[in-house]
């Protein structure tokens, strides 16, 4: 794992103790794919600034890379040159490096102590994954585990194509200036957060949005069944070595669709399931839906507050604890869609809206590209 | 040639409060009380008392109670008097000794050293008086195939499964061990509830099919009162491999229990000791578990879950596994503290391992092979309260069985003296001057009552952890936290201890 010079305050990293916090999240898509900087998303999180503590900040965009949109983009954080030569090694015999850079950043007030970060665009070797008798995505999950396991100081934080995360310790509007958001990249949806955790594990690995493969998730909220989800997902293959609520939930989604196939809706009717009294009072159809969703996949449901948005190609979800104990509100503008912790965080880029308003707890809210958007 | 044993308790009475009214003489079966005419007052035997508090609960005065006799021998720190007075009443007559209900002795008791977590200011506690709380759990296999018809929609393909309406079922005790009220209890409190009763190996009496639907049927080595009726009108059928109180040996039923019902439901001879094989002799091996599994499920059509019980012994998270592997839908684990209407006292004191630490290593095995979701875990043996049902849940439980706790529920005072058949509570007896003794119609209420305040307790438990289903307790190792308990006694149940953060 990851190390700055917090460690010798021995405060515990993110993976060896599991760290609490309340959060900001925020996400705006343009559904006709259309194309725009972080600058907005920046301004959206940034008007919730109260609700970060400056020990978290961070952003996904989608489509950000159309000239590599084939490849892998991996973004990696290194703790010295040491770890990063050993990643490289790894990378060139699991992957045809098409190219690679250091991350672009700039010096921006109040972002202290950044790790070593670069960025890959990968193709997995051929014959290397015909060997490893696994499907592409597989393969690709295995090697970003494998790196961030075994390998001391270098962390992959992001690992889907044609998107990418960017994050770091610091309020989310710092790094989003950071890493030149609002300049230098343009992509058709962003989500981002500002993390509020109760302690200080300055570690920017821990930061959200936690990624895996295009997947992305930001997450508000401390969930109670965390230890129940995990010791059930780990029953898959999945370590969740950083203990974090973000990490579990992107792992169960990712099982939920890659490897049982369901649908978002379905998705959320397994992790935020409707009451049984609830369900009882629905149409028989459905009701034979969720009773069978609730029965074989009891140990995924998430309890205790949480509001997600969830990333992906062409898409996002955003979805609340079946209690609704975190505020999430979505609005939509022409072909603009947005989500956000608070009202405020959407107002301030679209004072006028066709419609906004509070989604039900555990109403999934989904919201992808038009027929014909661009990806 | 026998040695006198002195009484271990003392029958003490208030000649002050004691109006002679002979309640205590008429309600002892042991015919410990009786009216002695030339003294002109009450006077009782000491040596025949069981110490059942049947007498004191009914003594319209509170004229009676009953002491630990302050009779002893001289003290020795090595030979306790029961050590000594087991072995005068060996000596005495040549024979093994017996004993009912669970393992009495100081072993630790695990779940009285973990505790549990409360949710505050980073995540809220949740009102259940407020707020909907789900107990509701279905037990069976969850490892579904994901199958869609032709408009995409999913398709239940989940096999046979049983709704609870709260993670608390009634363990097997059969009809022979325990009276023909106490089971009528159980099966209305059963039905009641919406959760099942068990008739343990003693068949299922011809009054009782109308409770089927919340009726476990077992099928033991003895294989009494198994027929094709039986399996049928069940909700699930449970096969009894083993028994907490007794690892290793079958039930025992001591034959003056065996009344004409109860032969008849039996299927055995009256007035003689039904002792059911250690084995079944159809099962040396896994794989024969599995062909009565199958032989089973095709009697029953594959519309009923099987239950495969063993009791917790060294190496069951190896059997556990190997039974998940086997077809069986649930798994119900029983801990050496369990209970017995009778059991060689060497074997209940002294064989098995607790259900905590079973049950911990059962659940994280289940998990290491990626099967836990193959079998629901059930798990009994000295469950005492609602927390122990949170607990024992959040180690990895899917549900918990009760047997002892009901019992009391239903006026035993834990004399210990099931096997004799004499139980003054009208339980543990089949003399009908004593069945009558327990009124169904209370019974019923006070194991509905029961088992509705453990759920209400249950549900604050869980609020105040922040949860508002008992699926995401389920195995939520992080909510509890052990006191007082050794790293490798933390090891087993994958817990940390106290003090330690999340």
């Amino acid at each position: 794992m990851f190390v700055n010079d917090l460690e010798h305050k021995k405060a515990p990293l993110e993976g060896e103790v599991r760290i609490p916090s309340g959060c900001a999240v925020s996400a705006i898509i343009d559904r006709s794919g259309k194309k725009m900087t972080g600058a907005n998303v920046i301004r959206s999180i940034a008007t919730m600034h109260d609700r970060s503590n400056g020990l978290g900040g961070g952003f996904a965009g989608y489509g950000i890379y159309p000239d590599y949109k084939e490849y892998y983009a991996f973004h990696l954080f290194y703790n010295d040159f040491q770890c990063k030569k050993e990643t490289e090694d790894f990378l060139i015999t699991h992957f045809e490096i098409v190219y690679s850079s250091e991350m672009k950043t700039r010096k921006t007030k109040g972002i202290t102590n950044e790790p070593i970060i670069y960025r890959y665009f990968l193709s997995p070797l051929s014959k290397r994954l015909a060997n490893s008798l696994m499907d592409e995505e597989q393969y690709v999950v295995k090697c970003v585990n494998k790196i961030n396991a075994e390998i001391k100081g270098a962390f992959v934080f992001s690992s889907g194509k044609d998107m990418g995360i960017f994050k770091g310790v610091g309020f989310p509007e710092d790094i989003g200036r950071f890493y030149l958001l609002d300049e230098e990249y343009e992509g058709y949806a962003w989500t981002s957060h500002g993390r509020y955790p109760t302690n200080t594990p300055g570690w920017w690995g821990g930061a959200h949005p936690f990624g895996l493969l295009d997947y992305s998730v930001v997450h508000n909220g401390e969930i109670s069944s965390y230890d129940a989800n995990r010791r059930y997902i780990e029953m898959f293959g999945y370590k969740c070595s950083l203990q974090t609520d973000t990490e579990v939930i992107t792992y169960v989604i990712d099982y939920l669709i890659r490897v049982k196939k369901l649908t978002l809706p379905e998705i959320a009717k397994v992790i935020s399931a409707s009451f049984w009294s609830t369900i009882e009072e629905k149409s028989e159809e459905d009701r034979r839906e969720e009773i069978f969703l609730r029965k074989a996949f009891p140990s995924l449901l998430i309890n205790g507050p949480f509001s997600i948005i969830f990333g992906f190609t062409g898409g996002i979800m955003a979805l609340n604890d079946r209690l609704k104990l975190r505020s999430m509100v979505c609005a939509e503008k022409g072909d603009l869609a947005f989500v956000s912790s608070e009202e405020c965080g959407i107002r301030v880029i679209e004072p006028e809206l066709d419609r906004i308003y509070s989604p039900a707890g555990g109403q999934p809210v989904i919201y992808t590209l038009k027929e014909g958007g661009a990806l | 040639m026998d040695t006198f044993i002195p009484a271990e308790y003392e029958v003490v009475r208030n000649p002050e409060l004691c109006i002679g009214c002979r309640v205590c003489e008429r309600q002892c079966s042991n015919e410990v009380h009786k009216y002695d005419k030339d003294l002109g007052k009450m006077i009782a035997d000491s040596t025949k008392c069981v110490n059942c508090h049947r007498c004191v609960c009914l003594c319209p005065t509170h004229a009676l109670k009953i002491v630990k006799s302050d009779d002893t021998y001289k003290l020795n720190a090595n030979w306790s008097v029961q050590a000594m007075n087991e072995v005068y009443r060996q000596a005495n007559s040549g024979g093994v000794l017996l004993s009912s209900m669970g393992n009495p002795n100081d072993y630790p008791i695990y779940f009285n050293k973990i505790l549990v977590n409360a949710s505050q200011v980073t995540n809220p506690p949740i009102d259940p008086l407020r707020e909907p709380m789900e107990t509701t759990v279905y037990l069976g296999k969850k490892d579904v195939e994901i199958k869609r018809d032709i408009e995409g929609r999913l398709v239940d393909t989940m096999p046979p499964q049983l709704k609870l309406t709260t993670p608390i079922m009634f363990s097997a005790m059969s009809y022979g061990s325990i009276s023909y009220n106490a089971h009528e209890s159980l099966a209305r409190a059963a039905e009641e509830l919406g959760i099942f009763y068990n008739t343990g190996e003693g068949g299922l009496h011809k009054d009782f099919y109308k409770y089927s639907k919340n009726t476990i049927v077992q099928v033991a080595s003895g294989r009494f009162g198994v027929h094709e009726e039986y399996l049928k009108a069940a909700a699930a059928i449970e096969i009894k491999m083993g028994q907490g109180a007794k690892p290793g040996i079958g039930g025992h039923l001591p034959g003056m229990k065996i009344s004409d019902e109860v032969s008849a439901t039996r299927m055995i001879p009256k007035g003689i000791d039904a002792i059911s094989p250690a084995p079944h002799h159809d099962i040396y091996s896994i794989e024969d578990l599995r062909q009565l599994i199958y032989t089973l499920k095709e009697a029953t059509a594959y519309t009923k879950p099987i239950i495969v019980k063993i009791a917790a012994v060294h190496n069951v998270a190896a059997i556990a596994s190997g039974i998940a592997r086997s077809g069986a839908d649930i798994i119900a684990i029983d801990g050496f503290r369990g209970g017995t209407g009778a059991a060689p006292t060497r074997i209940r004191d002294n064989v098995g391992i607790p259900i905590e630490l079973a049950l911990a290593q059962v659940d994280e095995r289940l998990r290491q092979e990626g099967i836990r979701d193959s079998v629901s875990v059930v798990v009994a043996g000295s469950i005492h309260s609602s927390a122990d049902v949170v607990k024992a849940i959040a180690l990895g439980a899917d549900a918990c069985y009760i047997g002892t706790a009901a019992l009391l529920a239903l006026g035993c005072h834990l004399c210990r003296s099931c096997h004799t058949g004499k139980c003054n509570w009208g339980i543990a007896t089949q003399r009908p001057e004593l069945v009558k003794r327990l009124n169904p119609d209370i019974g019923y209420k006070r194991l509905v009552n029961l088992v509705r305040a453990w759920s209400h307790e249950i549900q604050e438990m869980m609020g105040g952890m922040g949860l508002n289903s008992i699926e995401a307790l389920r195995g939520n190792r992080l909510m509890l936290r052990g006191v007082g308990l050794n790293e490798t006694e933390l090891k087993i149940l994958g817990i940390h201890h106290a003090g330690e953060s999340m």
